[in-house]
Parts: structure tokens; sequence; C-alpha cells
């Protein structure tokens, strides 16, 4: 320390010794740089919260595991349009998925039944992977660690995790409508669509209603990565955590498929998943919107707090 | 009465330090001090509670009871502001290794929220440079060998400057190339005033890395001190090789010396060696070799053996530590 203070002292006060004033002040606040009190990370400044956000979703990104299941999602709609494109019999009204006899008509009806053929299985496949993986993923790699250790901060730390997940959800939701409205462009003519009221709407009109769609069914799978991201925060074993993810959103159908559970059936996270056809109506009947949201969000809430109550008191001993 | 307030000296303190899995005891009421600016050898055999310590100070497991006191705040309230200051390796490197070891330490330091974005490349850049991984800073992890991964473990610890290093077992999987760069590096930040805090079961990188030890055995801290308080303990020896093994025998035996251990030769004008604990109150080795010439021994060799930490830790955990690798 002694060395420190010497040469900063002397030198300027020997230049210029009308300088001593502010030289001290100076030679002082770099000397508190190394003090215990202050360390020398303050005098970088503090840098903004989002880093770690922004750092997130580059690391999920640009995982080739991302990529391949956004790739996968955007496959359905394209085997759904050559599929129907290939057969020269016109779909009969009723067989198929929903929405599957409209396509021949409107190209932009591929991206809907893309949608309702997704959502049962392969889309919260892929959500339970991504929030399965938020927290057991580090874990399992070891890096949860020398993230604590940072430190970023174990609240913060998932909060970025689940806003990683949502933002995943959203791009996987979107994957699906922008493919299946392209693959629709190509194969089928586009045009206006008739809505399930009866009304007639411009394509300008309906790519928003695509859009709306997207934005329903992100909200929807909310819950589920909430769910996930509790998972995650008992094992370091990712896997285990993307499967039973995987395994409470099939669960969720399958009780919500029994007559017998009528009662249950308004708190599954899972019930309000294929309501998205009010969407379609004009006006639009948001009611549906609303109701998911806020069982979705009750979710959130739930499971939230417990992944919060098990990850902040958790020992990191992966 | 002392455990109102972490003492300022003391980079790392802990009073009582417990910890507890089930009915097993991981770690049983240590008490650390680890004076600031010392680089401080954490030695014992593996499974003796070292990593167990070293994540409940830096809050990653909590402790069952007992306080922990890390640059003078107390751990684990104080988290926020101790852990930028202190840079770790905890149980080997891990890493994404879909990334490279660039884009790892950007993300681990964008996780430090007070580490600014604006000279995140450059200081990543430097803290590569330092562990000799300028080369690599593109490749990606998977393609990393233990070694490397070693360094890049190391790299984030340098991210940003530290009060403090907390290394478990810095050497790991590094040749001796690598080993002797780590040493060199960390007496590089200990003459920049950082304090080290280094985990090991080597004894032999902690003899030459460090300027104070404790030792660790099945879960309790049995020593600790500078090196040479803990080598005071033992005794140190005289060795004299001579031919004239008997009376040389004789002349220490005149100076309260004990001769413990000699090799006679057959062929009376061949070397002998001699050896004798030499306690500290006793003849100065001057002394003793003025006697010996004095007495006509023909003294061809003599030297003094410094206490040998090795002898003490084996006293202190036990055979069963493995020090000789």
């Amino acid at each position: 320390m002694p060395s420190d203070i010497q040469p900063s002292d002397i030198q300027p006060s020997d230049i210029q010794p009308s300088d001593i004033q502010p030289s001290d002040t100076r030679s002082s606040d770099t000397r508190s740089g190394n003090t215990p009190g202050a360390g020398p990370i303050e005098s970088v400044g503090r840098a903004s919260g989002w880093a770690l956000m922004v750092s997130e979703l580059t690391v999920l990104f640009r995982r080739r595991r991302t990529w391949a299941m956004l790739l996968a999602l955007a496959a359905v709609p394209v085997l759904i349009a050559v599929a129907v494109r290939l057969t020269s019999s016109p779909v009969a009204p009723g067989r198929g998925p929903p929405f599957l006899d409209r396509v021949t008509q409107n190209g932009l009806f591929v991206a809907i039944t893309a949608m309702v053929v997704c959502i049962p299985l392969f889309l919260p496949l892929t959500i339970g992977v991504v929030a399965g993986d938020t927290i057991a993923g580090e874990a399992g790699l070891g890096t949860l660690r020398y993230l604590l250790v940072a430190p970023a901060g174990r609240v913060r730390l998932l909060v970025v995790k689940y806003a990683g997940a949502a933002v995943f959800c959203l791009a996987a939701t979107l994957t699906i409508v922008v493919s299946g409205a392209a693959i629709g462009a190509a194969l089928f003519p586009v045009g206006p669509v008739t809505l399930l009221s009866g009304d007639t709407i411009g394509v300008g009109e309906s790519v928003l209603r695509s859009l709306l769609i997207a934005g329903y069914v992100t909200v929807s799978m909310l819950g589920l990565s909430a769910i996930g991201l509790f998972i995650s925060t008992l094992t370091d074993v990712p896997v285990g955590a993307m499967a039973a993810t995987i395994v409470v959103s099939v669960v969720s159908q399958v009780l919500d498929a029994l007559p017998q559970l009528d009662w249950l059936h308004p708190w599954l996270f899972s019930h309000y998943w294929l309501d998205f056809a009010d969407l379609l109506r004009q006006p639009i009947e948001w009611s549906s919107f609303g109701t998911n949201a806020l069982l979705q969000g009750g979710y959130l809430l739930v499971f939230g707090a417990l992944a919060y109550g098990r990850f902040v008191t958790k020992d990191i001993l992966s | 009465m002392s455990s109102a307030t972490p003492s300022v000296d003391l980079a790392i303190e802990t009073r009582g330090l417990t910890k507890r899995f089930g009915h097993q005891t991981a770690v049983d009421g240590i008490d650390l001090a680890v004076p600031r600016g010392a680089v401080f050898g954490f030695l014992g055999p593996n499974g003796s509670g070292k990593t167990t310590s070293i994540r409940m100070l830096l809050g990653l497991a909590s402790a069952s009871s007992g306080d922990i006191a890390v640059l003078g705040q107390e751990m684990p309230g104080r988290l926020r502001d101790v852990l930028p200051r202190v840079g770790a390796l905890v149980e080997g490197p891990a890493f994404y290794p879909f990334l490279s070891g660039a884009a790892n330490l950007r993300r681990l330091d964008a996780a430090d929220p007070g580490a600014s974005s604006a000279t995140r490349t450059e200081r990543v850049r430097l803290a590569l440079e330092r562990v000799g991984l300028g080369h690599a800073a593109g490749k990606k992890v998977r393609a990393y060998s233990l070694g490397m991964k070693q360094r890049l473990g190391i790299a984030n610890a340098l991210l940003v400057p530290r009060d403090l290093l907390v290394l478990d077992e810095p050497t790991n999987g590094l040749d001796p190339q690598g080993t002797r760069e780590v040493r060199s590096l960390v007496r590089s930040l200990a003459a920049e005033g950082t304090t080290v805090f280094v985990s090991s079961h080597l004894l032999a990188e902690v003899e030459q890395m460090c300027t104070h030890a404790a030792v660790m055995s099945a879960g309790s801290l049995v020593a600790q001190g500078t090196l040479d308080e803990l080598r005071r303990v033992g005794e140190a020896h005289v060795r004299v090789r001579t031919p004239d093994i008997a009376d040389a025998r004789r002349i220490l035996a005149g100076l309260g010396l004990v001769a413990e251990r000699f090799e006679a030769p057959g062929d009376p004008h061949a070397d002998g060696v001699l050896s004798a604990p030499l306690p500290a109150e006793a003849a100065a080795p001057e002394t003793i070799v003025a006697a010996l010439v004095a007495d006509g021994v023909r003294v061809r060799g003599f030297s003094v053996v410094g206490a040998s930490l090795e002898e003490r830790f084996v006293a202190l955990t036990g055979e069963g530590f493995d020090i000789a690798q």
C-alpha cells in the first residue's frame, strides 16, 4: 500500500505545485478503489441488468437443439400442406384436424391447422425440453455454480430463465404460423378469409388474426413453462425434468378428456389450449383469451412461487 | 465477544462452520482465518470437506451452523457485495460445450451485474491471454482438453480485478508446464495484493506456492498457520557424510544429538551417511561441523534438512492421504 501512495502523491506535486489540491483528491480516489470497502467494480459503473437476459437468449438460440426443435415445428405445416396438395380428392368437412377442409380454398388456413395439430403433443414437447432444461441443464453442466458465484443472483437467474422459456414459446408458435403462412401461400390460393361467424376479412386482417392466435397459444404455454421451471429446480438431471414436464402436460390433457372429472377441467392448464377459435369471429370474442390468460397467470404465480421457494434455499452441490 | 464483528485483516474468517448432510457431518466446526494478501493452501485428502467448505464460503450451500465472513463482510447475507470481488474455480471447470471459450467467458461475465458490458470483450481477451488461451478463444469448448478447460476456468476467475481468488484444485489435469504456469500466475496475483485461497490434495504444490496453510481431515481443521509455523512442529535433521561413522556418532552424541539412521559401508574408506534429529535448542550446525573436524572425522558432506511438511501432514491426516502424487 505505501508503495502505491508514494509515486502518485509525490510526482504531480513535484512537477506542478499549483496542482497539489486536485492531484491529492485524485490520488485519494484511486486509493479508495483499493480499500476493502469500495471494490474496484464500482469505478467501472453498474452495467445494465439486461446483459444476462441477452446472454440467456444468445445461449438458447445458439444451441443446435433449439433450432432442431423449431425446424421440426416448421415442418408440420409443410407436411400438412404438401399432403393436402398431393391428394386429388377434396378433404371432406369434419374429417381430419379442424380447418383442414378449408386449406385448399385458402392457404392461410394451413397455419391454423398446423397449430391445432401441434398443440396436444408436439408443442408441449418442445416447451418441456426448454423449460425443463432451465435450471437442471445449468446444474447438469455445472455452469449453475459459476453463474451463482458471478453472482447472477438466484431470483434474477430464475426470472431470466423463465423469460427465456417464454421467449421460446413465442418463437415456437410464430415458427408454426410463419411457416404455415409461407407454405400455404406457395401451394394454395390466398384471398379473403371467411370467419367462423360468417364474416369475411381481408388478407392483411387475417395475418393479424394468425399472429393473435400465436399470441394466444404462447400465453397458453406459460403455465406449462412455469411447471417446467419448478420441476427443473428439483433435479440436476435435465432429461428427467424435461420428461416430467412433458408427462405433466399429457396427464393434464388425459384428465381433461375424462367427463367424470368435469369439476376439475376449468382448473387444468391445458383446458383452454384449443379454444383460440374465438379469435376467428367478428367481432373477436376476447372472453376465452381472458379466461385462459387468468388461468395461466395463476399457474405462473403458484409454480413460480414454488420454484422460488425451492431454488433460493437450495444447496448447489452439482 | 469475538463473534460480533468480523476482522478486517482477514480475507476469510469462519467460526464453528458446520455442514451436515442428514446424519453425516461433512464439515465439523472449522475456524478458518485467512489473512489478507496470503496465498493460503487448503490441504486435505479427497472427501475431507474442502469443497463443501468452499461451497459454503461462496454462498452456494448454506451452513448448518457457524458464521462466515468473506472480505470482512458476513456471508451469505452480503453475497451481492462480496462475490463480485471474488474470483472462483469450484470443483473443476464447467462450461457450455457448444459455445466457444470466449463466448463462455462473456456469458459468465454477463451474469455479474457489476461487470461493465462496454469492456467485456476486451476483458475476456485479456483474461484468455493471461492463461495462454488466446489462440483457442474462438474454439468450441467441446474441443478443449481438460487442461485447456482448467485454464479457461482460471481465466473466468480473472475477468475483473479481484480481491480474493478461491481456486479449488487449480492444477488438476494440467501438465507439468501448465502446473508451473499456474504457480507463477498465483504468485504474480499475490504480488498484486490479491489474496489467494487454494485447495489441494497435493502437498508439494502447496509447499511451493503458499505462505499459509490449513489441513483438513475428516471434516475437521487439524492444523492452520504459516508454513514455517507448521514446519516448526516437526524437527530438522543433520546429515553427515563420512567414512568414520563410529567416531561421528560418538561426537554427535557428545553434543546431545542421537543418530537415528546410519549406513555404514563394509569398506572402511567408503562413505557412510549419518542422520540425526536437530532439536531447536541443540548446538548450531557450524559448531557441530567444527567439533567433527577437530576430532579428525573426515567430513565429506554435511547438511541440515528442514522439517518436512510431508511428515507433519501424514501425522495429521493418516497414511491414507495421497501425498505421493
